[in-house]
């Protein structure tokens, strides 16, 4: 029942050499430590290589390194910028997270972010609720308006999707345009604020409570930007975890990612689930986008929101193997990279160290299939 | 071809084997696939290795087609020790393996096929002269092939040709096949030996793996016998030698072929299908009006030649498939063009033909697998979470009772043999207790043991009161187990015969076989009255 490729030998025929590497497809499950493991070696190796490009554009990689570490770590303010930006990132890696273990290629997370955002502006901008009102029926409001949206823009692809079969990566990511475009409409005009490309700012009550607002209390917290919505995060990765590993419906999706036939075999419905599932996939980023605004920007502009958080979020999913806890971990560190970038060079070589990371860590996916044997020649002279 | 020019020896008993394999081991995790086996082939002969799935036969056969590595034992080719980093230096070494599932490219032409990969042609292929060494190849072995056909218009059996020229016209002069009649037509099974034999009488030597007695029989000079990774026998003389005795080398006990069937007077009708018309995925009809009944406590056979409809028929039953007219009842209660979950909440199960591809889920854990059908209900769902304690025991409990062998109930199915994934299949289906049972080749592609207990389990489900519509294309299995044999042709039932215990069965035999190929059984009575 098992196919194997072909081992292939890396050094097989070349004479002089007392051992030969080959490659052998593993057949077991490595041990539960080896996948975190080799994660982490494969960072460290990224961070080499990248140290050699800063040293071959003239700067010392050591000071650099240092250098990042101490932005986005170095002190309890820096960390919790860096929280900060990891925060949406989070929340649109769990959108992905969701619908990738369904093998749906949500690429729209970007898009049903923006439209989160939008949705939780609504609520402010057009006095759905009285301006008044208390703080927890702005927040929940907003919440509820945010992951609606988000649902709605998850809605759309999942539906067509299921019913007409249109591929879900096209069509996500043609709404991610569309919902630029339609914040940019109202930035624009209707809620323009005298003209300026955004929004009035909102009221204090419909901004999500931060560290530093209990600065008087607690003096620590002083100046401290971290927002409620890593705790919306930390619950919703809570959530993602429980729903897929522990829900009779993350059964369902588990199976249907695994083997649709058997999955339709076992009585279960795949158009339902592929309507669904993309739209928990886009209420989750839509909550991120709410998070962002209500936490961080506090009026409705385009650029702040429209960051790219939900493409980074795909391959922070991609990076966490989709397991919601270790989503946590790698959102911060992207988080890290985005903050401490900023103070190396605008552009360049921190996105340049991101993405170098990104080739390690899936290259070294490679050692989980495979394993390396070193074998001494022994018997080799035939003839 | 460039046969290897023997060294001036005298051509006798003192002539080293071809191959020779000793104490050869073989270790993946949690397995011992080849635990010190030696085998032994002579200079034309054709060898038998015979074992169950699981047995290591393929894993050996890999070691010697350079596929995998042992773990230690030596391979001497002609007395020379060897050592196989890839199948290439194996091929250099003149050994080939021909496996089931060929490796061809269907729109390419079988010279272009036979000459891909090799270096010899270079860079301006003179096609026409290569199909002329090609074709006298063939004629050569008795391997019968248009060199210019393209792959895909060829049979399954041709496309077997053009593998085995491959490996001639690459100086194999050891051939191993892996189980080549698994998809051959009885025809092709019958060109195929002649071809091995001739190969044989012209200097090759075949190492043939199969579990099929009948064949092995037939074809081989000399036998060896594995048994969970060790050798049971080594190069017994296959003529001295009855089925019986392979049989119980191969299971290490003597295989009933004869399974004892109850007597039992069938209870209630429980499925009832109605004037079934339906397509197939093409959209052309594939039932033509099928009406059949299963009652409790029964076994109602369905045979007929593949292609039939019987796929077809097995869908629209478990709500696979719409029908586009006609009614399936269950226990009086309409299920078709219902879901399949539907069936499946009034008792349907259903043992898919397909069961890597239908009846699992590979990459999820033995565990995820048993519960595909019974995680919405207590005590595995709970308010809609799943219960991982009790669906841990649930799996647990049915390794135990139907002996799946697995390191545990984690482990991914994937790395599960075809026989055991067929016993999680088994254990998932039966565990429910269901009313009917559609079981669709439960057998095919298992060894003897697992066949038997396949079979076994059937007739305890026919005991326990549950109608069981069995669909195979082996009609021995169907005879043996079945209360009443239908016959389906070009969809439409031809005809059904009641299987009683000492019937002559000759005659039964000869009815079913006239209806699969399109007699109905009206006719065969007329028939029969015409002659009284």
């Amino acid at each position: 029942m098992l196919e194997h490729p072909e081992p292939k030998p890396l050094a097989s025929s070349r004479r002089g050499l007392p051992f030969r590497i080959r490659l052998e497809p593993r057949l077991e499950e490595p041990p539960r430590w080896y996948p975190a493991l080799l994660s982490l070696g494969a960072i460290l190796v990224a961070l080499l290589i990248g140290a050699a490009l800063i040293a071959l554009a003239g700067g010392d990689p050591w000071k650099s390194y240092v250098h990042i570490a101490n932005a986005s770590f170095g002190s309890v303010g820096v960390l919790s910028d860096t929280i900060v930006k990891a925060t949406p990132i989070l929340l649109t890696s769990l959108a992905c997270a969701i619908a990738f273990r369904m093998k749906l290629w949500n690429i729209g997370a970007e898009g049903q972010f923006i439209m989160g955002a939008f949705g939780a502006s609504a609520v402010v901008l057009a006095h759905i609720v009285p301006e008044d009102s208390p703080r927890w029926l702005f927040l929940l409001t907003m919440m509820i308006a945010g992951m609606g949206f988000g649902a709605m823009w998850g809605f759309i692809p999942g539906y067509l999707k299921a019913k007409f079969n249109v591929n879900e990566i096209i069509s996500t990511l043609m709404l991610n345009y569309i919902a630029v475009s339609w914040v940019n409409f109202f930035v624009f005009g209707v809620w323009s604020e005298r003209g300026f490309q955004m929004s009035a700012k909102f009221p204090k009550a419909a901004w999500l409570p931060r560290l530093a607002d209990y600065g008087k209390k607690i003096p620590a917290f002083r100046g401290l930007t971290t927002h409620a919505g890593l705790l919306i995060g930390i619950i919703a990765a809570f959530a993602v975890w429980l729903l897929l590993y522990h829900s009779r419906w993350g059964y369902e999706i588990r199976l249907i990612g695994d083997n649709p036939r058997a999955a339709k075999y076992a009585g279960i419905g795949i158009a339902k689930n592929i309507t669904l599932v993309m739209m928990v996939s886009g209420a989750l980023a839509g909550l991120g986008g709410m998070s962002e605004i209500a936490g961080v920007v506090h009026r409705l502009q385009t650029s702040p929101i429209a960051a790219g958080y939900g493409f980074t979020g795909i391959i922070v999913a991609w990076l966490a193997k989709l397991n919601p806890f270790a989503i946590i971990l790698v959102s911060i560190l992207f988080g890290a990279l985005i903050l401490a970038g900023r103070e190396i060079q605008p552009s360049g070589v921190p996105k340049m160290i991101q993405g170098i990371i990104l080739v390690s860590l899936i290259a070294s996916d490679f050692l989980l299939r495979y394993r390396i044997r070193v074998e001494r020649l022994d018997m080799e002279e035939e003839d | 071809m460039d046969e290897p020019l023997d060294t001036p020896k005298s051509v006798s008993s003192e002539t080293p084997p071809v191959v020779f394999m000793r104490n050869i081991v073989k270790r993946f995790p949690g397995v011992l696939a080849n635990d010190h086996v030696n085998f032994e082939l002579r200079h034309g002969e054709i060898h038998a290795l015979l074992g169950e799935n699981g047995a290591g036969k393929s894993t050996l056969m890999n070691v010697l087609a350079g596929l995998y590595r042992q773990d230690s034992g030596t391979i001497y080719i002609n007395g020379t020790p060897v050592s196989f980093s890839s199948p290439r230096d194996a091929i250099e070494a003149g050994i080939g393996m021909i496996h089931q599932h060929f490796m061809l490219v269907p729109s390419q032409t079988v010279t272009e096929n036979i000459l891909l990969g090799l270096s010899k042609p270079r860079f301006r292929l003179n096609l026409q002269e290569y199909d002329r060494v090609i074709a006298d190849l063939g004629e050569q072995y008795g391997l019968k092939v248009d060199p210019q056909a393209k792959i895909w218009q060829l049979s399954v059996g041709e496309q077997q040709r053009v593998e085995i020229l491959k490996m001639l016209y690459r100086g194999a002069d050891v051939l191993i096949m892996d189980e080549p009649t698994a998809v051959l037509a009885p025809q092709e099974i019958e060109d195929l030996f002649k071809t091995l034999r001739a190969m044989t009488q012209k200097g090759k030597s075949i190492i043939f793996i199969s579990h099929k007695l009948q064949e092995i029989m037939e074809i081989a000079d000399r036998v060896t016998v594995l048994r969970r990774g060790k050798v049971t026998a080594q190069g017994l003389d296959a003529s001295g030698i009855t089925r019986q005795e392979l049989a119980r080398l191969m299971v290490g006990r003597e295989v009933i072929f004869h399974i004892e069937k109850e007597a039992r007077t069938p209870g209630e009708v429980v499925l009832e299908v109605r004037d079934i018309h339906a397509e197939n995925d093409k959209g052309l009809p594939a039932l033509n009006g099928v009406s059949l009944e299963v009652r409790a406590g029964e076994i109602l056979g369905l045979a007929g030649v593949a292609g039939n409809g019987q796929r077809e028929l097995a869908q629209v039953i478990t709500g696979m498939r719409k029908c586009t007219s006609g009614e399936v009842l269950l226990q009086g209660e309409a299920i078709s063009n219902r879901s399949p979950r539907f069936g499946i909440q009034r008792g349907v199960a259903h043992v898919p033909e397909d069961r890597t591809h239908v009846g699992t889920a590979p990459n999820l854990s033995v565990t995820d697998n048993v519960i595909m059908k019974t995680y919405r209900k207590p005590p595995i769902a709970r308010h809609g979470l799943l219960n991982r304690l009790a669906a841990t025991q649930f799996a647990k409990d049915l390794k135990k009772a139907y002996d799946i062998i697995v390191p545990t109930v984690e482990t991914p199915v994937r790395l599960l043999s075809g026989g055991n994934l067929q016993r999680v299949i088994l254990a998932r289906e039966i565990s429910g207790k269901p009313a009917l049972l559609v079981a669709v080749q439960p057998t095919r592609g298992l060894d003897v043991g697992a066949i038997e207990g396949v079979q076994r389990l059937l007739l305890a489900q026919r005991e326990a009161g549950a109608a069981i519509l069995l669909i195979s294309e082996e009609l021995e299995e169907l005879l043996a187990l079945s209360d009443r044999v239908a016959v389906i042709y070009e969809g439409k039932i031809m005809g059904e015969v009641p299987i009683h215990e000492g019937e002559p069965e000759e005659s039964l035999i000869e009815t079913i076989g006239l209806m699969m190929t399109g007699t109905p059984m009206e006719e065969i009575e007329k028939g029969v009255e015409a002659h009284a």
